[in-house]
């Protein structure tokens, strides 16, 4: 063997040990992360962390039920408010907008994407907060929904748009319009993709703290309707692992387990729906 | 060089539209479309030169020529596909059944002018919606199975599938895909039925089943089909269109243009001097 292909040999080997160790890294992080989450916060994991509202310092016990309905009021919102403008706004972009148009639009929710959570939550708070006088559920899912329009939008549109021409033009030389179209081919042929899009979307502000503490403000009670403070599991982990009690610490865990436990299991039944229906094949 | 070694081009002799025979047959036929005069344009370049051509009812019309020559545009001309094209312009006539299809609704008019594309190219649906889709959109009051079964059996499908009309679509062997996407074109009932080269994607078998089909077919509609293949143009047509460079060069009864060519370039093109 030449020193040459020796040394080519080596760099190849080297180089595939290298792209598996990065990947083995990736998921242990995932790994890593839950089985701490799991050994310091699964001991305060009861029935009644999910019923019972926070119990007062110095008192053991006491739950984070407050806070859980309380992140799903606000993700709720946010949801309505998020996916159904960025999901509008893809099929803009996919499917009528000329080049130039759709730079401009794709470039600012790029840059919308790349804003700090807390510019957002700051923004909201302008907008949401002051001219009412008072935190509220409803501003903190409009600060979540602003974060979610960019991901729902960028990625639908990709997805729209790897839908296969042929399709469109069966469908258009059928005598459908475009509306039609769209809705009826379109859209079913790239849903798995868009659904994914939607529970990225949904993952990524499900743990947004900094928006919400200025909007939702937190609340140690329950949160009457939509217009009062209210709590919400990320800022219930800010607060309680900055608190100086073992306690707090401990539920602190707990919270973060449940939350990244929420967001698993949304997203395996979501899995679960896409793997059903009529995939595009692959060309 | 090889242009040494080709024989020199026959130029002596008249163009077949002039000859009797074929004034005879075009004035026994009635035409379901006539083409007059049309120019068209991608932008600035233009595709098509001043083609005028008649297409016969229930008569298979096959249009010919190299790559690049302009066939697929005209085809998509006929049912106005070439709309969806940014800066895709016509200029010149089009009439169906002695209307200007130009000026009317795009989507209620390709109703009536059915398509089949080069792929296969059924919807993520299964079999029986695929057939169905048509149907669906347009309103139908017609009961919707009913339909479905007539055009599966039209397109020659529906032995095959007949067990297992709700499974994909994607399911179904190339050759059957496209039959599919044939009688998804049929059961809207369409006037006539434009196919862009259906069988460049297919095997010689599945190949043959799809032509003998179209001959079959013309009962029902009035075809148009593209193809680079000459040989399926001579077994399955009775009208043949050559095009070079956008420019219908020859337009004549299918074995005439097969066996005295009128222009030297289509006899250069059907002898395999080129293309």
């Amino acid at each position: 063997m030449s020193p040459g292909l020796r040394w080519r040999k080596f760099v190849s080997g080297f180089m595939l040990t290298m792209t598996g160790v990065c990947a083995l890294v990736s998921v242990s992080v995932l790994f890593l992360i839950l089985g701490y989450l799991v050994y310091h916060g699964g001991t305060s994991i009861s029935w009644n962390f999910f019923t019972k509202l926070p119990a007062p310092v110095g008192e053991s016990g006491g739950g984070m039920a407050n806070a859980i309905v309380g992140s799903g009021k606000l993700l709720l919102l946010a949801t309505l408010f998020g996916v159904p403008v960025g999901f509008l706004g893809a099929i803009y972009l996919a499917e009528f907008s000329g080049g130039t148009t759709a730079f401009v639009v794709r470039y600012a929710a790029d840059l919308l994407n790349g804003v700090p959570s807390i510019v957002i939550g700051m923004f909201a708070y302008s907008l949401a907060v002051l001219p009412f006088k008072h935190f509220s559920t409803l501003a903190g899912g409009f600060a979540l929904g602003l974060m979610m329009i960019p991901i729902t939008l960028r990625s639908t549109e990709e997805f729209l748009r790897s839908v296969p021409n042929a399709l469109r033009e069966a469908s258009m030389a059928l005598g459908a319009s475009k509306w039609k179209t769209i809705a009826s081919v379109i859209v079913p042929a790239a849903y798995r993709g868009i659904l994914t899009a939607i529970l990225l979307a949904f993952a990524r502000v499900a743990g947004e703290t900094a928006p919400l503490l200025f909007t939702a403000l937190g609340n140690s009670f329950w949160s009457p309707g939509w217009n009062q403070p209210t709590a919400s599991l990320p800022v219930m982990i800010f607060t309680y692992a900055i608190a100086p009690y073992d306690d707090w610490h401990r539920q602190a865990w707990a919270a973060g387990l449940v939350l990244l436990g929420l967001i698993l299991v949304i997203n395996i039944v979501a899995r679960a729906i896409l793997s059903r229906g009529i995939a595009v094949p692959r060309a | 060089m090889h242009a040494s070694v080709r024989p020199a081009l026959p130029v002596n002799i008249p163009p077949l539209a002039t000859s009797p025979a074929a004034r005879e047959t075009s004035a026994a036929l009635s035409m379901r479309m006539t083409i007059s005069k049309v120019n068209f344009f991608y932008g600035r370049k233009q595709t098509l030169f001043d083609v005028s051509m008649g297409i016969a009812t229930n008569k298979v019309t096959s249009l010919i020529g190299p790559s690049g020559c302009g066939k697929s545009t005209l085809l998509r001309t006929l049912n106005r596909m070439y709309e969806i094209v940014r800066g895709a312009r016509l200029e010149g006539e089009i009439l169906l059944d002695g209307q200007n299809i130009l000026t009317q609704d795009v989507t209620s008019y390709r109703r009536r002018v059915g398509m089949v594309f080069q792929r296969p190219n059924p919807f993520p649906k299964s079999i029986f919606d695929n057939v169905a889709y048509g149907l669906r959109i347009n309103g139908s009051k017609a009961p919707i199975s009913e339909a479905v079964e007539k055009s599966l059996r039209h397109a020659a499908l529906w032995d095959e599938v007949k067990d297992q009309l709700h499974k994909s679509a994607y399911e179904l062997s190339g050759g059957q895909q496209q039959r599919l996407c044939i009688a998804r074109a049929l059961a809207v009932e369409p006037e006539v039925l434009l196919l862009d080269e259906p069988c460049s994607a297919l095997d010689p078998i599945s190949t043959a089943r799809i032509e003998e089909l179209l001959v079959q077919l013309k009962d029902l509609c009035t075809i148009v089909t593209v193809t680079h293949n000459m040989q399926q143009a001579a077994r399955i047509s009775d009208f043949t269109a050559f095009l070079l460079t956008g420019q219908l060069i020859e337009f004549s009864p299918t074995p005439q243009l097969f066996t005295t060519p009128g222009d030297p370039r289509t006899e250069a093109y059907i002898t395999g001097r080129f293309g």
